[in-house]
């Protein structure tokens, strides 16, 4: 066990690794030069500059120095915490990040949650309803739900419940109102696939013969559906929860622009505008930590809902 | 009604509705069991009996109906009965023994919490006791250390410990009767004559009625104060097991009598290979570990196989015996070439083949085909007949659609099947005749040796005696020799000319047929010859 947590945790670090360097690639890639950026953010334009002046901030910043030592350099200042400056907000990184970051982590949380709920609850009352109309309806839900825009959503969601009715605040990032609305809207898709998932999972579990052990002891359709289907019938959304986290990191900077909530969603959108690399890499950086943690999670849970799973090696 | 019979079954009829016609499964059945009889249905697959299993549970899937007659059970008028009601016959009135006891226990749940759940019932749930009955369920099945099993999950068991721990289940609501649905059929004969045992004392002692459903004559005769005959839903025969066998009344019981392999010595010339031949396969002391990974309890390595040397002439069968993790499977694999043996020699038609490398081996490979053990996994599910035949031709080079019709022509009348098949997909056949279409395509290549693992065990008997005769009938004729692995000692009297013992990796017996069915030589041989139900009987 121990042997296998070192394992996945070095993998995990690898995968941070990977993440940080292939974006910092591509950023560099992309055309445009960093410093005209960085004074066009400070109103100035590169052009009013002697060339004299220029080559003094390039090597200032550390700009002249060669691709691989710009990133060993920034590389070696991140593993120390320090993330840099922001290029066009004139701000350390860090401190961009702990302002944004709670309102996404609020943002992103809500909408798994809600999400789980939402998708395990349709999933489960479909299997046990058994007037098949409504049965038929509730199975077709989930791709209605899955092939629906996000953005539309949002934007329905807007009309309906804070023009129309007025519940919700449309935008902002103030208190628990104005995240209902952005959660809900990024909690549908994934909803929707554990929704889909757990009735496929029914499906074939229903024809399962311990099932019908079950009955044969003399429990009731409820019982045999919490007690012996449920369990295994959700066993593949533990799986996809971890990948679906990944969608609601992509999901937020949608919703956070819909919504106009100050995310860090958002802040990935205008940074990579305004090719503003450090925030890019960093925010790359914490979705591919968030996201690394969430699959190792996932993987140390499994064994504790499949017992047929096991991290130890081991003979029969 | 004075001492009413425990079930009381009158001209009971039920039908399935498939793609929007009903199809009788059951027709007209009417039979009684009193307090404290074993009853045995027997039959083949589609005779009605699992159907009539899941009525008298009050079990039927939904689109199964009970379209006339009556169902009584206990003084409980099933048929009418409402969920409530009839939730309330199972478990404490009737209990389940489920036919495969591999998949038969929720694999996310304690053994200890599956049985508890049964005992809830009857007892209510914060029953203080429970966790002490249990234990003693356990115990009483026959299984050792109830502590450490009541902790484990089903995996963690083995198939003959599953099924008791199912026995468990059932015996946990007390229950005035039991209904075991092939109960043994999927565990090894010496398990299953244990496990069987020890049912009917456990049901005898407590006066519990047995209705016992199979598809094995020799189990039912053996175990049973009654026999029911069922074919095509309907009841052909009933009657004493003695009776029957001896003087069965209709032609049906008779077929199934004639096919029950138990019953039968089907008399086989001894095999003498002509002289100066040369073996066609070779085993050379073979053998074959697995290391095992660092610190696990068993030592360093496992041993699979252990020094096994045989030979197989043309036209010979040599059957392998033993049960399950005895090494079977392992020595049909290192004979195939689809693994390497730790240690020996394999030989193939007089070359060496242990070191070869896939590519070299490949040719070689079309000469030795396997036939597997379940005809319903063995075929591709979206192949239709004709691809599943002729695609071992195509991976061998023949690619005209002419060419590939004949010689599918050709190999569906070699097994007897019509030349309408071609066009079916799996699931349109029998059970028999798809393993008539996997012997086919096993054909396909003319190849000089089958591989047989397990090729009847997953069939009705009858049918396991059209498909023993195919294979012996293509023996003759095409010269084919075979190795056949199987746990049916049945079987294995009826194909083999050579026997090896096979337990635990080791060889514990080997030599011609009669010599070891007449003389066993070990102990372990007599007990797997004693476990063959139906064996006592004339």
């Amino acid at each position: 066990m121990k042997r296998y947590l070192i394992g996945r945790i070095g993998q995990a670090l690898l995968v941070l690794w990977g993440a940080y360097t292939v974006t910092y690639l591509i950023l560099y890639l992309l055309p445009g030069d960093t410093l005209s950026i960085m004074l066009s953010a400070s109103g100035m334009e590169a052009d009013g500059l002697s060339a004299e002046d220029l080559a003094k901030a390039r090597a200032y910043y550390g700009l002249d120095q060669g691709l691989w030592q710009q990133y060993a350099d920034l590389l070696w200042r991140a593993l120390h915490g320090d993330l840099g400056h922001s290029l066009s907000l004139n701000r350390p990184v860090t401190a961009l990040l702990a302002e944004r970051l709670p309102q996404t982590l609020a943002l992103a949380g809500l909408a798994i949650v809600l999400s789980l709920l939402g998708g395990i609850g349709l999933g489960y009352l479909t299997a046990y309803l058994q007037w098949r109309p409504l049965k038929t309806a509730l199975s077709r839900l989930p791709s209605l739900g899955f092939s629906v825009p996000v953005f539309w959503m949002g934007l329905l969601l807007i009309q309906v419940f804070a023009f129309g009715l007025g519940w919700f605040p449309a935008t902002g990032s103030n208190g628990f109102d104005s995240l209902v609305l952005p959660a809900v809207t990024l909690a549908i898709p994934s909803a929707a696939v554990y929704a889909q998932v757990l009735q496929r999972g029914f499906q074939g579990v229903w024809q399962e013969p311990y099932i019908v052990t079950a009955f044969a002891k003399g429990l009731s359709r409820a019982q045999v559906q919490a007690r012996h289907g449920l369990r295994n019938a959700a066993l593949p959304i533990l799986t996809l929860v971890g990948l679906q986290v990944g969608n609601t990191v992509s999901g937020a900077v949608l919703v956070e622009t819909i919504f106009s909530r100050n995310g860090v969603g958002r802040l990935a959108q205008e940074a990579v505008l305004r090719q503003d690399i450090p925030v890019v890499l960093a925010i790359v950086s914490v979705s591919a930590a968030a996201f690394v943690v969430i699959n190792l999670l996932v993987d140390l849970l499994y064994p504790y809902l499949d017992p047929r799973i096991s991290h130890c090696p081991k003979v029969s | 009604m004075s001492t009413p019979a425990l079930i009381e079954v009158r001209q009971l009829q039920v039908s399935y509705a498939v793609a929007g016609q009903r199809h009788a499964a059951v027709r007209g059945l009417s039979f009684s069991l009193g307090v404290g009889e074993t009853v045995a249905i027997v039959g083949e697959s589609g005779s009605g009996k699992s159907t009539l299993a899941n009525a008298l549970l009050g079990l039927l899937p939904g689109n199964a109906r009970i379209d006339s007659g009556e169902l009584w059970l206990s003084g409980v008028d099933v048929r009418h009965a409402s969920e409530t009601q009839k939730r309330h016959l199972r478990g404490r009135t009737v209990g389940l023994v489920p036919q495969d006891p591999m998949v038969s226990l929720n694999p996310t749940l304690r053994i200890g919490e599956q049985i508890a759940e049964a005992l809830h019932l009857p007892r209510g749930s914060r029953h203080p006791q429970a966790q002490a009955e249990v234990l003693a369920l356990l115990a009483q099945v026959g299984l050792d250390d109830p502590p450490l099993r009541a902790r484990q999950y089903p995996h963690e068991l083995s198939g003959g410990m599953r099924q008791r721990v199912l026995i468990a289940i059932a015996l946990a609501g007390q229950p005035q009767l039991i209904i075991a649905d092939e109960p043994t059929s999927a565990l090894d004969v010496t398990v299953q004559r244990t496990i069987l045992d020890h049912l009917q004392q456990l049901v005898a002692e407590r006066g519990i009625s047995l209705l016992i459903i199979t598809h094995d004559l020799g189990v039912a005769v053996e175990r049973a104060d009654r026999l029911l005959v069922m074919k095509h839903g309907e009841l052909v025969e009933q009657g004493p097991p003695q009776q029957i066998v001896e003087q069965p009344q209709q032609a049906y019981t008779r077929s199934l009598l004639a096919a029950a392999p138990a019953f039968v010595t089907r008399s086989r010339a001894a095999f003498r290979a002509a002289p100066g031949a040369e073996p066609l396969l070779r085993l050379e002391a073979i053998g074959k570990h697995f290391e095992l990974p660092r610190g696990s309890a068993a030592g360093t390595r496992f041993v699979a196989l252990d020094g096994l040397s045989a030979q197989v002439y043309p036209g010979q069968t040599l059957a392998i015996v033993g049960e399950s993790g005895s090494g079977k499977s392992t020595t049909l694999r290192l004979a195939l070439g689809l693994e390497r043996p730790s240690q020996g020699r394999v030989h193939f038609a007089g070359q060496d083949v242990t070191d070869l490398s896939w590519r070299e081996f490949r040719p070689l490979r079309r000469r030795i085909q396997l036939v597997q053990q379940n005809p319903f996994a063995a075929l591709d599910p979206r192949l239709t007949v004709f691809d599943s035949i002729v695609e071992p031709l195509q991976a061998f080079g023949m690619h005209k659609l002419a060419e590939l019709e004949k010689a599918a022509c050709e190999l569906i009348h070699r097994v007897h099947l019509p030349v309408e098949c071609l066009e079916r997909l799996p699931r349109e056949l029998s059970g028999g005749q798809r393993q008539r279409v996997a012997i086919a395509r096993a054909l396909a290549l003319k190849p000089d040796l089958l591989l047989l693992d397990e090729p009847v065990s997953a069939l009705d008997v009858s049918v396991q005696a059209q498909v023993l005769q195919l294979l012996d009938e293509l023996q003759r004729e095409l010269g084919l020799a075979y190795v056949l692995v199987s746990h049916d000692l049945a079987v294995v009297a009826s194909m083999a000319d050579e026997v090896l013992v096979l337990r635990q990796g080791h060889v514990v017996e080997q030599g011609p047929l009669s010599a070891v069915f007449e003389r066993p030589g070990s102990p372990y041989t007599q007990a797997l010859l004693d476990a063959i139900p139906g064996r006592g009987l004339p």
